[in-house]
């Protein structure tokens, strides 16, 4: 893509202009690379044309008309006005057409619908606004947010090569095997979509969808939400790294040992200082969405947590929202979603950033015990 | 009392009341006619202003004019705005003053109850439009409103959405009983049915639609109120419920409404396009029975708004077939009116350029909605750029063009003068330029990946969502153009024929223009 934005300072609120020159003009569906995507492209690319047939045929017998039939031109009106066997002609022959569309649309229906005798599933949640992959049989997930920089969304600064399609944690899957996804979301709805490998599929409270793809060329893919979840619903992409499989397994045993060292943090004494700055960390990734990166919220839906009675109040009530959610809102528990030292490093930032000096540290044990009592 | 006995007509007998009451209180088709028609285009204008705030911000990537919030309140309001104040009053209106004139009526069966049917719709208008400055916003949630998002995670003023929603479903099935009212019972003697003005045809076929699926949106709504404010779970999957059968319900109700707004302009065009022809309806019956099967088509494929859910295969395959199958009876209107047009005798005065864009353009939606029903490949267009095209060829230039066309036709009839022709047809040429530079290039956007509903885009569709915006204010610009040309017309200019069109037919040129306040008041004969 190469896409390079320039500052276009005169505009009070910091216009950038993308160079049109440089851009993408991609008028087409990608084709992909998978075979259900290559499938799709094929349905695609068939009924376009069976569109643009009919299209020419109709517009041209009207076009006729228009130039030739004008009253201008003194052309005198027939009296025709019904005509049986043309009428039962196109209506038969469009049904025809129909007819045949519809074979290879339905097996290649069928075949997607095919989930079975996967080699590796995934289970994939939406949340307000980030994914979460858990490799079920490896024992390990994580999440998956936004990485662009707001100075890039708010045009303080150029926009990068992978504006708003880049991520902190990316999904990864080894090339020629089947990956079977288990969709879900823990909030609202939501939809995970990688066009080049024909997937979509949406992501719903309660259920759990399936799809399948495998992928047979390594590289770096794209994608976004597409089902609306609410103000960051342009926000949460989703990217994907195709690797050989002896690279993916180095990836597993790295993401297990990762997971044991975050499980041993629980167990590390921990400074003030060391916690604060983990805080600000995790805040920035899980909570600034919502509460704003200076605490202030977004009242009324989002509360402000400077100066908030429960944020400045006893550590347990603070523990109780974080750590179990508030039901019915779009607050929720994050005590599933982060690590002990996460939740403590958190608590802690709040209980200290934005002038609220509570003075308070909140140790991950303290986390461990409150969640398991 | 005067000794003379009024043996001529009645229709001197009495004419507007003065003031605001005439407006007020009125039960004359005609006035209410025009206030339907008057509201629709101030909807159309706000529903448009908003349209230009999201086209605004999509200008550039990157977030410079809107926070994500209020674009997703910009998104909503359009699409409710637009849908519920701009095309479906705008039929009514069209309805009220046409109908009875067609059919030799002397009002609409039920005078009353149209007055009231308009009065609630400013009502609800007035709510749904104040949410936008409660705390919290308004509906952010799009037009369809998908819970949970609109239930659990939908802003405080939701209930007051409810409430409007509520008002216009009301408002709507009085509208709809009035029609079947009216065309069952008051046509002139001699109209048989299979006699009828398509127009009338395609609107008690519309009224019946709207008497099925008015209900199902009413419930789906009042479901949401339960959940919000009385602790039930219909669509809360952490309380027992189904957010799916949210969508089930909606898409009830949901497709047979897009051929709610789109019925009646087929009606419309239906008359247009033999007029300026010199030439009959080509397969008028065939015409009547592909409406009816639209109409029935479209109760079976509320599921392809669906594909993504997760439906079992089954399903999927039946809404795929269902779906294809409705091009059918469509493609049967399509080549009917070019069928009319084939040999005729054409002029291209302003009605009849907008009924023919209208075909064009409304037959590209068509081709991009066939391409949507095809299951497999609709994973791939869903909740993309490439719907939100489909959906404006369909709605802008079959809806709106359907009723700029209809009002091109009628003004002469409404207000005793010719409309100013050239300017006309720089409002024709203009939307016509604006509205495919705003729509065509959403189709490339869609298809190169571009999610619908987002405040901001990846770089790589930078240069389409300009083009876009550019035409869509051309496009918005525009409709200022046609607010003049009506004014112009409504106070003076040449004075109209009772048949300004060489090749219309119908009972409402038998009428002088401007048509009297009461009309067939003794009902004319059809032989
Ligand atoms: C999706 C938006 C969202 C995110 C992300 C979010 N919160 Fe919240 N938070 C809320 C909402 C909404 C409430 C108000 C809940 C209620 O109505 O009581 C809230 C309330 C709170 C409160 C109580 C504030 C008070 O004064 O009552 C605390 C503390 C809190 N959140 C901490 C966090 C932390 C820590 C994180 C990050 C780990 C976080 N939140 C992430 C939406 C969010
Ligand atoms: C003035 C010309 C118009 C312009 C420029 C315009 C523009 C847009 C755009 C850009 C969107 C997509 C918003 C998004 O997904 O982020 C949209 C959505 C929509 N528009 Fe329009 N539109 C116009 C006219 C209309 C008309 C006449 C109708 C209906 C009769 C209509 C109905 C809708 C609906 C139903 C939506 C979906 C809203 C949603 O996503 O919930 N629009 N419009
Ligand atoms: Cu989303
Ligand atoms: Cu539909």
């Amino acid at each position: 893509m190469g896409v390079h934005a320039k500052q276009a300072g005169a505009v009070a609120a910091g216009l950038t202009i993308p160079t049109l020159v440089l851009a993408d003009w991609g008028i087409n569906m990608p084709a992909g690379v998978t075979a259900t995507s290559n499938d799709i492209y094929g349905l695609h690319m068939t009924i376009l044309w069976i569109c643009i047939a009919i299209g020419a045929v109709v517009f041209g017998v009207m076009f006729w008309s228009i130039f030739a039939h004008r009253k201008s031109k003194g052309h005198k009106p027939a009296h025709f006005h019904e005509h049986p066997l043309v009428e039962v002609v196109w209506t038969v022959i469009p049904l025809l057409i129909l007819v045949i569309m519809a074979i290879p649309a339905t097996a290649t229906l069928v075949d997607m619908y095919d989930t079975t005798e996967s080699d590796i599933d995934i289970k994939v949640t939406g949340y307000q606004w980030k994914w979460h992959y858990d490799y079920i049989d490896e024992e390990f997930g994580f999440f998956s947010a936004l990485t662009t920089p707001r100075d890039q969304i708010y045009n303080r600064t150029a926009k990068g090569e992978h504006y708003l399609l880049e991520v902190d944690n990316e999904m990864v899957i080894p090339v020629g095997k089947k990956v079977r996804l288990l969709l879900t979301a823990n909030d609202v709805i939501h939809s995970w979509w990688v066009p080049e490998f024909g997937v979509k599929k949406d992501a719903i409270p309660g259920f759990i969808n399936e799809a399948w793809t495998r992928v047979d060329v390594p590289g770096v893919y794209r994608g976004q939400c597409t089902e609306l979840c609410g103000k960051d619903h342009a926000f949460m992409p989703i990217v994907v790294r195709a690797v050989p499989e002896a690279e993916y397994l180095a990836w597993v045993d790295e993401q297990k040992a990762a997971a044991e060292t975050e499980r041993e943090l629980t167990q590390k004494d921990w400074t003030m200082a060391e916690l604060m700055e983990r805080g600000e960390g995790v805040y920035a990734r899980a909570c600034a969405a919502c509460h704003q990166a200076d605490g202030s919220g977004l009242p009324p839906a989002f509360p402000a947590l400077k100066a908030s009675a429960l944020v400045t109040g006893p550590a347990d009530g603070h523990l109780e929202v974080v750590v179990n959610g508030v039901s019915g809102t779009a607050m929720q528990a994050f005590g599933g979603q982060l690590s002990e030292a996460d939740l403590a490093a958190v608590i802690t930032y709040e209980r200290n950033a934005w002038g609220n000096n509570t003075g308070d540290m909140v140790t991950p044990k303290q986390v461990f015990d409150f969640k398991n009592q | 009392m005067s000794a003379v006995i009024d043996d001529h007509t009645q229709e001197h007998d009495h004419g507007p009341a003065g003031g605001i009451t005439r407006w007020l209180l009125t039960t004359n088709h005609k006035d209410i006619g025009t206030m339907y028609l008057i509201f629709s285009f101030s909807m159309f204008l706000l529903g448009g202003t908003f349209a230009m705030v999201i086209r605004a911000e999509l200008f550039y990537p990157g977030l410079q004019i809107v926070e994500p919030e209020f674009f997703n309140q910009m998104t909503t309001m359009h699409g409710l705005v637009m849908v519920f104040g701009a095309v479906m009053p705008a039929f009514v209106g069209l309805a009220n003053w046409m109908i009875p004139l067609m059919i030799g009526a002397p009002d609409m069966a039920l005078p009353r109850m149209n007055n009231w049917s308009f009065w609630l719709l400013p009502c609800a208008f007035l709510i749904l439009v104040s949410t936008l400055f409660m705390s919290g916003g308004g509906p952010n949630f799009g037009w369809t409103f998908y819970a949970p998002l609109s239930t659990t995670y939908g802003p405080p003023s939701t209930t007051f959405f409810i409430f409007a929603i509520h008002i216009m479903g009301v408002s709507s099935i009085m509208g709809a009983i009035n029609v079947i009212a009216t065309v069952l019972n008051l046509r002139a003697p001699g109209m048989t049915l299979m006699k009828m003005p398509l127009f009338v045809w395609t609107w008690l076929i519309t009224a019946f639609l709207l008497i099925a699926v008015m209900p199902v949106l009413a419930g789906v709504v009042t479901m949401m109120l339960m959940d919000i404010n009385f602790g039930t779970s219909f669509f809360d999957a952490s309380g027992g419920g189904d957010p799916v059968l949210f969508q089930h319900v909606f898409w009830f109700f949901g497709h047979p409404e897009v051929y709610i707004m789109i019925l009646p302009a087929f009606g419309a065009v239906s008359q247009i396009i033999p007029a300026f022809s010199r030439k009959r309806l080509f397969g008028y019956a065939s015409m009547v029975y592909a409406t009816g099967a639209i109409a029935l088509l479209s109760f079976l494929v509320w599921a392809h708004h669906m594909f993504t859910v997760g439906i079992p295969v089954a399903g999927q395959l039946f809404f795929m077939y269902a779906t294809m199958l409705i091009a059918v009876p469509t493609g049967v209107k399509v080549f009917n009116w070019v069928a009319t047009m084939f040999r005729g005798a054409l002029t291209f005065e302003a009605p009849m350029l907008f009924a023919i864009a209208f075909v064009i353009l409304f037959t590209i939606g068509g081709f991009s909605g066939l391409m949507l029903a095809i299951s497999p490949a609709d994973f791939q267009y869903h909740d993309t750029y490439f719907v939100v095209a489909h959906f404006h060829y369909v709605l802008v230039p079959g809806a709106i063009f359907g009723i700029f066309a209809s009002a091109y036709y009628w003004l002469p009839k409404w207000t005793g003068y010719m409309y100013d022709e050239s300017l006309a047809k720089a409002h024709f040429w203009m939307s016509f330029i604006g509205m495919n530079l705003a729509f065509f290039p959403m189709h490339f956007l869609g298809l190169a990946g571009m999610p619908r509903r987002i405040p901001d885009y990846a770089l790589q569709f930078a240069d389409f969502n300009m083009i876009s915006s550019i035409g869509a204010f051309m496009f918005g610009a525009t409709q200022i153009l046609f607010l003049l040309i009506v004014v112009k017309c409504a106070r003076g200019g040449v004075a109209a024929a009772a048949k300004p069109w060489e090749g219309a037919e119908g009972l409402e040129w038998t009428v002088p223009s401007p048509a009297p306040y009461h009309t067939f008041t003794t009902p004319p004969v059809v032989e």
